[in-house]
Parts: structure tokens; sequence; C-alpha cells
């Protein structure tokens, strides 16, 4: 959709009912032209996406208290090691903040989740969950993480972790930190011309002779196609 | 591109509704041969070229949702496909407790703008599949019909692919197929054991140019986002909008047609439709009037044209218009390969899509289900998006320690990290596609209870699976996890059994629908002639996926190209000979 006909669309009030801008007015599309908050998707918007986007962004759920705990676990999921840096320092716990508003099935358990850890502290040492030394953390946290070997008490207490542990692992491998650490090369022009040869050796794998004439050749790429009669490629 | 309402006496000589395969070829073939043409679009311009519209190339961290699925985007933040299988004010319902879901894209392109590029002609088998096993109905057409027509969108188009001899998987004129990735390589070899094929794919991206306005793949994996280099297929950048530059095209985008409009005596004159801007009424008049909508759209036009002179709405004398509406079959299973863990780090994208796949390679008369299907394969280091290492509560036990004992799954930490790392890549992926029956009984009607924003009735499903699909499910998995295993690959989650019909997807969820306006040479039987006529309107035509008879178990598009091109160069000639 292009600019002009998302303007259009939304003058005349057929999109982005129920968001910010439902109104057909002025102040509607000044709106538009209005400073944005930072990090909505970038690429192709429609005017609702933007709209959700920057609705999304104004909220907040979460509150100091529980941005600072998320801060404190996602570091224990994800910590800084050789390789990279932290999930905080990836800024993870803001990720997570965006997406219990994204996805809304996520609100209760992590909140629940976050309360559960206080209502712990409390029974364990009679302090939040935050006062508590590392080591009184991670004893509490040890209960909840394994969920092969974790007591069917705390069967609660894993499911939240589960979900902090996936959230954590998204949010950071999402980030420009998590590509490094994992190597990730791609997403850029490039010329696939198979899998390199001491790979292909590690595995003792080897090309398939009957498409070896047939593969595409890199220094081909640049010829129009042609072909005979029979559909042979010529060129 | 953008355009200002016209005044409603505006005349064509073909009125073409929707722009998505059937549409932009018809587009292009009948604004080549001088005809005036409008195109009707129910969805807004695009462009992946333009900047504005760009997805292609895009980090996950460009988008806060790192790129998961929206409402509106049911196959991620950016998939360039705007629309999914719930659109706002757009509703459908679904009858006796049935479900279909139906997928629409609302942009010109349509849903070739989702669509995995995988480009199969149906074979000679595929016409005649009541000969072979009574069930359905043959095409009042065959393979040689359509051959000529396929060889053109191969040229036309382009298609990579091997020649393989294959009677039933016709081979095409192909560009050079892509080496395959490291986990094909162990899958091709692990199938030679099971003695089930798996050969290069047959898919629509150019790996060497086919004309000068469009570029080469440059191995970004993300044809689903649309390409700037319009080095794959999609309906917008290949055929659309060439046909804008050359032809006498006028694209009418974000109208969403209510119906065909017809004289007294049951000739097309034109269609009405909503203009989604103002919210208002307007009327454009044609020769001819051909419908791309899809096949569940353009039914629901036909279905809501009622007048005098066809009082069952336009084309439906037979009763026949939304009944046989079949999707294609699908199920799926994941393994991990431990031989891949800790792999080596190399950019191993490739194109948007399987490298290669396995054609169908049985024969029915020995199974206890009747249509076969094909398999599709996923893998490698894909680019990390929302939902990357969510299953660590489960995945850390396929590593094992030096004294092969194996890891914890779930945990925290530096160990954690690493075994995020080693996992990394080693995953695999199958999905079995296949044909099912077409049932008189599934079907889409008008509720005569619901109507969408615009005002215009809506569609109303009915649709259950047969035996033929719900075994073939079963034997697709059979067949996953002989590969699977033979591969040296560690079969992950569990087998689906009877209780959920072995995993079979729900009906629309493979995205193939066919059938809706299916052809015949019986019109009490058939909504269109072999040419895609209307058997009761002789000025209409249907150019998408509803004449199909049968759909095979091939992915629908190229067969909608050639018959689109092949009904096209129909109506020129009945035009040019004063028939219509």
């Amino acid at each position: 959709m292009n600019r002009r006909e998302n303007i259009k669309l939304l003058l005349t009030g057929t999109l982005g009912t129920g968001l910010i801008w439902s109104a057909c007015s002025p102040e509607a599309k000044q709106d538009l032209y209005s400073p944005q908050l930072h990090g909505g998707t970038v690429g192709g918007r429609s005017l609702e996406e933007t709209a959700l986007d920057q609705k999304l962004l104004s909220e907040t759920f979460f509150t100091k208290e529980e941005m600072k705990k998320l801060g404190v676990l996602v570091d224990i999921i994800i910590p800084a090691d050789e390789v990279s840096e932290s999930a905080s320092q990836a800024n993870v716990p803001d990720f997570i903040e965006f997406m219990t508003k994204d996805q809304p099935s996520y609100q209760t358990p992590l909140r629940g989740g976050l309360m559960w850890l206080d209502h712990q502290a409390d029974e364990r040492y009679s302090k939040q969950f935050l006062d508590i030394s590392n080591e009184e953390r991670i004893r509490i946290i040890d209960d909840i993480a394994w969920p092969d070997k974790a007591e069917k008490e705390f069967e609660t207490g894993v499911r939240f972790f589960n979900i902090l542990r996936n959230l954590t692992v998204t949010g950071f491998y999402t980030t420009e930190a998590g590509f490094k650490d994992l190597g990730y090369l791609g997403n850029k022009a490039n010329v696939w011309d198979g899998v390199p040869q001491e790979v292909m050796d590690r595995y003792g794998l080897e090309p398939e002779q009957k498409y070896a004439g047939i593969y595409l050749k890199p220094e081909d790429r640049s010829t129009l196609a042609a072909w005979d009669n029979q559909g042979n490629l010529i060129s | 591109m953008s355009f200002e309402i016209k005044p409603n006496t505006e005349s064509y000589d073909v009125i073409i509704v929707g722009s998505g395969a059937g549409g932009g070829m018809s587009t292009k073939i009948l604004s080549e041969a001088g005809l005036s043409v409008a195109v009707v679009e129910a969805g807004g311009d695009f462009d992946p070229a333009k900047e504005e519209d760009r997805t292609q190339l895009r980090f996950p961290w460009e988008s806060p949702r790192r790129g998961a699925s929206t409402k509106i985007r049911p196959f991620g933040d950016f998939d360039a496909a705007i629309g999914g299988w719930d659109i706002e004010g757009e509703p459908y319902t679904r009858k006796n407790g049935t479900r279909f879901d139906w997928f629409r894209s609302r942009m010109v392109g349509g849903r070739t703008n989702h669509w995995g590029r995988i480009s199969l002609r149906f074979g000679p088998d595929d016409f005649k599949r009541k000969s072979i096993d009574g069930l359905g109905d043959n095409w009042p057409i065959g393979y040689e019909d359509v051959k000529p027509y396929y060889d053109k969108v191969d040229k036309l188009i382009g298609v990579f692919g091997s020649k393989e001899g294959i009677r039933n998987e016709p081979d095409g004129m192909f560009l050079p197929p892509p080496k395959p990735r490291l986990h094909e390589m162990f899958l091709m070899k692990g199938a030679k054991k099971t003695n089930i094929p798996i050969i290069p794919s047959r898919l629509s991206i150019l790996t060497k140019p086919v004309n000068n306005d469009r570029g080469v793949c440059f191995f970004c994996r993300q044809c689903s986002r649309g390409c700037q280099a319009y080095a794959d297929f999609s309906a917008g950048t290949c055929l659309v909008k060439p046909a804008m530059k050359a032809g006498k095209v006028d694209l009418f985008t974000n109208c969403m047609v209510r119906k065909v409009t017809t004289d007294d005596s049951g000739v097309a004159t034109g269609v009405s439709y909503v203009d989604k801007r103002d919210l208002k009424e307007y009327k454009l008049k044609a020769r001819v009037v051909v419908l791309g909508a899809s096949a569940c759209e353009t039914a629901r036009i036909m279905l809501n044209s009622k007048s005098k002179s066809h009082p069952d709405g336009v084309g439906n004398s037979s009763g026949m218009v939304g009944r046989y509406l079949h999707d294609s079959t699908g199920a799926s299973r994941s393994a991990i390969l431990p031989e891949l863990l800790d792999r080596n780090r190399y950019n191993e994208d490739g194109v948007g899509g399987m490298h290669v796949y396995t054609p169908w390679w049985l024969d029915n008369k020995k199974l206890d289900f009747a249509r076969g299907y094909h398999i599709e394969y996923g893998g490698g280091m894909t680019m990390p998006s929302y939902g990357f290492g969510f299953s660590m509560d489960t995945m850390r036990k396929h590593i094992t320690d030096q004294f092969g004992s194996p890891n914890t799954n779930g945990g925290y930490g530096k160990g954690l990290k690493k075994d995020i790392r080693a996992l990394y890549g080693s995953t695999i992926s199958m999905s079995g596609r296949g044909e099912s029956i077409p049932q008189y009984d599934n079907y889409c009607e008008i509720d005569p209870n619901t109507v969408d924003k615009y005002g215009i009735p809506v569609l109303r499903f009915h649709y259950n699976w047969t035996e033929h699909e719900v075994k073939q499910a079963k034997h697709m998995h059979d067949t996953f996890e002989e590969i699977l295993t033979a591969s040296g690959g560690t079969l992950l989650g569990s087998k689906p059994g009877p209780e959920n019909q072995y995993g079979l997807a729900a009906p629309g969820r493979i995205i193939h629908e066919v059938g809706t306006t299916r052809m015949g040479d019986d019109p009490a039987k058939s909504v269109l002639n072999s040419n895609c006529q209307a058997h009761d309107c002789k000025n209409l035509f249907v150019v998408d996926a509803g004449p199909f008879v049968s759909q095979a178990d091939k992915n629908p598009t190229w067969t909608i190209l050639a018959l689109s091109w092949r009904t096209s160069d129909f109506i020129v000639k009945e035009l040019n000979s004063k028939n219509i």
C-alpha cells in the first residue's frame, strides 16, 4: 500500500477503527505527520500496523519493580560470557515488555510468575526477591528451571520459567549481539554455490554426480536464458 | 500507479477482477492484444522494489516483535502478504460444525505475494483421475492442451529444476537449480536407502535472467517478503506492472467488487464495486468480464450476481458454483540430526525455499488411499526471528557430554548459551502436500444472515475430509519417520494418531483451494466450459483456481497461470471473430 492510499483510507475512516487514528479529521492527518515513538516495525507497513505499534509502544505493562526483576532474571538465563554480552545489555526486558502487550496471553503468566518469586523469597527468607542474595535467588530458580527434574509442587513455576526462558532466548538471539554470538552470516546479497568443500569432507558427503552438469554455476548468472526445442537450456 | 475515481461512464474492453496469478496473467495477455483493460483489486498497491514497501533484508530487530506473526501477517511481521485468515470487517462463516479457514491477501499481486514459489506442472494423470481410480471427475481437457502454455509460462516467468523424465511430473524449460544445502544432502543420502526419490526442487526463482526487466536471485531466502530485484515470481512485479507500462491498463486499487452486472438477455455488462475510500458504490462497463478474485471470492461474486436472467447468480444455472471446493492436504514432522550439532558456520540462506523435494513416487492402486502427495523439506542455519530457541525445555537432551550422557533440559546460564550454539541449524522438517478428492458436499455458499463491512453478503463454508485424506496423512507420517530416521535423525514430537486425523491440517490451511467454478462439457454439472467461459454467460470468464476439476498434489499457481493464458488467448479469438 502506498502512502497516498494510506492517507486516503485514513481520512475516510475505513481503517484504524478502534486504534489511535480512528477519527476522520484534520487531527488524524496531524497525527500521521507528528513525531512517532521510536521502535515500530520498519518497512511495508499498513496504516493499521503503524497505529498498532504506536499504541503498544505508548503503553506500559510492567511496573518499574517488575522490570528490575526481569532484568535480574534474563541475566540469569543469558549472562555475559566470553562470546557475548548479557540479555539485559541487549535490552531483552524491553522486548519482553513489548511482547506482553502484543500478545496479551503472556501477561498473566509472567506477572503471576514474578509475584510467585516474591512469595517464595518471602517464605524462604522473609524478604522480597530483589532483596535476597544471588545464591538465594538461584536456589529458588533451580527449583523451576529444570522441567524434567522439578518437584510436582513447582509445576506452575516451571511453566512460568519456560515462558521466560523462551522469550529471553528469542529476545537475545534476535539482536545484533545474538547474531554475532550464533555466527549467523546471512541476510545479505551473495551467491550460493553449494556446501563448502571442507564441510562436505567433515561429513564424508559428495555432490550427486547425476546433477553435476546442471547445477547453477555462479559465472552463468549474467547470461540471458535460452532453450532449444526440447526444452534444454542452451545459454 | 495511483488513480482518481473515474466517471461511471468509463467503458473498457475487459474488466479483470483480481490481480493475482490468474488476473495478472490475463491482464498481460489481453492488454498486449491491444484491448483496454480495467483491473479491479480489493487491496492496496504493492511494489517490493519501492523502499516504502520493502521488508526484504530487514533484520529481526527492525520489528519490536522480532518478526512474530500478527493477525494481518500470519506468516510473520516481515511477510509480504497483507490479509490473513481473519480480516477485520470481512468475515466468513461455517456450517454444521465443519471447518474451512479462508486465507486472503488484499493487495496487488494477491496471494502470489505469499506462496512458496513451488511451480509444478500437472501431469497427464492429474487431468484424468476418474479414469484411473473412479473418483471425482476427469477434466474436459488434458495435459496436451495445457503443455504449450506451461512451456510459455516457464519461458516468460522462469522456473528452475531438473529434467527427470518422470511421466506424471512433466519436465519444463528449466533454469539451473541451486546445489543442495547440507541438511538436504543428508536427506538425499538417507532417502536413497529407502528408495524414495529426492530431486532438485522446481521454484519460480531466477537463477539466470529470462529478460532484461528482472534481476537474478541473490540468495537471501526471503521470497516470502517480496523481492526488490523481481527475481522471484509475483503477479504484481512480473505481470501487472509490465502490462501497465506497455498497454492500456487502468488499475483500480481498494475497490471491492460486489457483483457482475448483466442485461436482460443475461449478458455481462460490467461490475459494480465499493470503493473502500468513500464507501460508495460505482459501476464499470466492459465487453468482457474476467474473474480472477481467487476460487472462493470469485464464487462469492458470482453467487451475489443475482438478476432476473440469473436468479441463482451468474454462471450458476447448474447450481455448481461453490461446490467441489477442495484444498491440498498437509501434515508435518521434524527431527534433529545429531551429526549436525556444532556445525561450521557459513551463509547457507540459499533461495526462498527448499532446494530439493520429493515428487509422488508410489502407485495408489497398491495403497489404501486414492491420491498422492509430494514432500517439502526445511532446515538449515536460517536467520533467527521470533520463536528462535523456544524449545530449550525439550531440546537440550539431544546434546551429550563426553561420556555420552544427555544434557538436562531447560536450565539457564552459560551452559544454556553453549547448547543453543550447538543446536543451531541441526533440525530438519518435512511437510507433505497431497491431493484430496473433490466432493459435492464440500462447498461455499452465501450466508443469508451475514454481510461484510461493505454490505456485501459473505461466504459460508461446509467442509469435511474423507477417509482418503485421513489415510493419506497417516501414510505421510510413516514416510516422514522412514526418511528422517534413514537420514540419521532423532524424531521430535510425537506421531499423531487417529484422534486428530493423523495431524491432517484443517481444510484451507494449505491455501491451495480450487474447484468452486469447475469446468466441464456438461452444463448441468459444471460452471464453465473447457475454455473457462461460463456456460450460461458467454462473455464471463474465470481465470483463478475455480475452474480446476481436481487439484493434483501440485501447488496450483503454475496451472492457474497456464490456464489463464489459454483462456485469454480464447477471449482474444472470440472477440476478433465477434462471437462475444
